[in-house]
């Protein structure tokens, strides 16, 4: 087996365990949409304009239920020890990293994919184009988000305090891409595109450093 | 390690004498912009400890000698500390010149991600199940956590340029006496920290070593019951 078929095996086993448990999504789904209703009362969008805020509210929202899921992705490996069996098999470690940011990513895609609609229509934005480019923001912010949350969530399930640790972990670390995506996510949505491009360079740059240092330091971070 | 304690002491009373009274008095802010010294120095100190960190970090992971967890975690400890002084001293210094304790600030407000990316580095090695595990899932944080404090520094300047510039002073005329000041805070600050960092990783080292005397008398216990 090559390395991409080993990691597209780890792929394809979170996919199944999915499938079959509908545990994650359905979660992950379910709490995103309790927070864009928390957001709707408290800011009310049939009294005011939520326009200016929208961004904002659709990747809290998206963060927030992301750092659920991402919990699961290694939490669930802990029962019957299936980790160890993971790391036994004649999978490298490497590919373990990669296969579980592949289907972290693929879970939140798929959610943002249902959530987007969802809000803009709960929250009433009025959105008529750039359909593209936010489908852009959206894959570049969550393949960054999952990069190194992928990473983070390894090593917060092997401590205590995993549920919680995570999110602690995750979002000083992750500021450069919440300030970038929300930022590049208005201005498309405002219809204004003169600054995308830079943004986007900014968080490809980082999706690349940070899917490349922890698949470096991976090798390191499971037990023998 | 009793030479680095009164240098220390003797320094950090040349560099307070230095600041309060031998540097002039600044034009704009008058009195207040003495905390530049201190606080500057405890920034510098902060970086500096959190640089050692990552270093440690590297080498843990590439020799898996504990020495290099011990230095990380105590050097960790320290650069949170002085980057809570660099920040209280920011907000205190932004209370004098521009009214508000807090305003966004975009240097200080990468320093207080940064801290909050240490305490979460704290709290995993506080956290972490299995003493060979916790060392190793903080190393890669103390990696990957120094590698994002440029990224993370960048971002805020960008997304504070968004906002209209608050009033402040422009660049700061350095008096010649204000950079002497400023140099022996920053070297009485690096020094102490050095002084700090070295007792706090005896502590851990006596722990570690009283982890492992409890050990060893606990093996004999078991086996002089099973004798008797």
């Amino acid at each position: 087996m090559g390395f991409l078929s080993r990691t597209m095996t780890v792929v394809w086993k979170d996919l199944m365990v999915e499938f079959r448990a509908k545990e994650m999504l359905l979660s992950v789904l379910v709490f995103a949409l309790m927070v864009l209703v928390v957001f709707g009362f408290a800011f009310n969008p049939v009294e005011h304009d939520l326009s200016d805020i929208f961004a904002g509210i659709m990747w809290v929202a998206y963060l927030f239920a992301g750092t659920l899921g991402l919990n699961r992705s290694f939490m669930s490996e802990r029962v019957n020890d299936a980790l160890q069996g993971l790391v036994i098999s004649p999978i490298d470690r490497s590919s373990i990293f990669l296969g579980k940011f592949m289907s972290n990513f693929l879970f939140m895609i798929a959610v943002e994919l249902v959530l987007t609609p969802v809000s803009i229509i709960l929250l009433k934005y009025p959105f008529h184009k750039g359909a593209l480019l936010l489908g852009a923001a959206l894959l570049l912010g969550t393949f960054g988000f999952a990069a190194i949350g992928t990473f983070l969530a390894a090593l917060a399930s092997n401590t205590r305090a995993s549920e919680v640790l995570l999110p602690v972990l995750i979002f000083p670390l992750l500021a450069p891409v919440i300030i970038a995506v929300v930022r590049v996510t208005d201005a498309i949505l405002g219809g204004d595109v003169s600054g995308v491009m830079p943004a986007f360079r900014f968080l490809a740059a980082y999706d690349v450093i940070f899917l490349a240092i922890p698949f470096l330091l991976f090798e390191y971070m499971l037990e023998n | 390690m009793k030479i680095l304690a009164w240098l220390t002491g003797i320094l950090g009373v040349v560099a307070l004498y230095l600041a309060f009274i031998v540097a002039p008095e600044e034009a704009v802010m008058g009195p207040p912009q003495r905390i530049f010294y201190f606080h500057v120095a405890s920034a510098w100190t902060a970086y500096l400890g959190f640089l050692v960190v990552f270093v440690a970090s590297i080498a843990y992971l590439r020799t898996g000698a504990r020495k290099w967890d011990r230095l990380a975690f105590s050097s960790a400890e320290l650069g949170v500390f002085f980057t809570s002084m660099a920040l209280l001293s920011g907000m205190t210094w932004g209370r004098a010149a521009w009214g508000i304790w807090w305003d966004w600030e975009p240097r200080l407000t990468s320093t207080f991600i940064l801290w909050l990316v240490y305490i979460g580095y704290l709290f995993t090695q506080m956290t972490a199940e299995g003493d060979e595990k916790r060392a190793r899932i903080a190393a890669g944080l103390g990696i990957i956590g120094f590698l994002d404090v440029p990224i993370i520094h960048m971002s805020v300047r960008w997304w504070r340029s968004l906002h209209p510039e608050v009033v402040r002073p422009g660049k700061m005329q350095m008096e010649p006496m204000m950079g002497v000041a400023l140099l022996f805070a920053v070297v009485t600050f690096t020094l102490f920290y050095v002084y700090m960092l070295k007792w706090r990783v005896r502590t851990e080292d006596l722990r570690d070593r009283l982890f492992h005397l409890k050990e060893i008398m606990r093996q004999r216990g078991a086996a002089a019951s099973r004798r008797g």
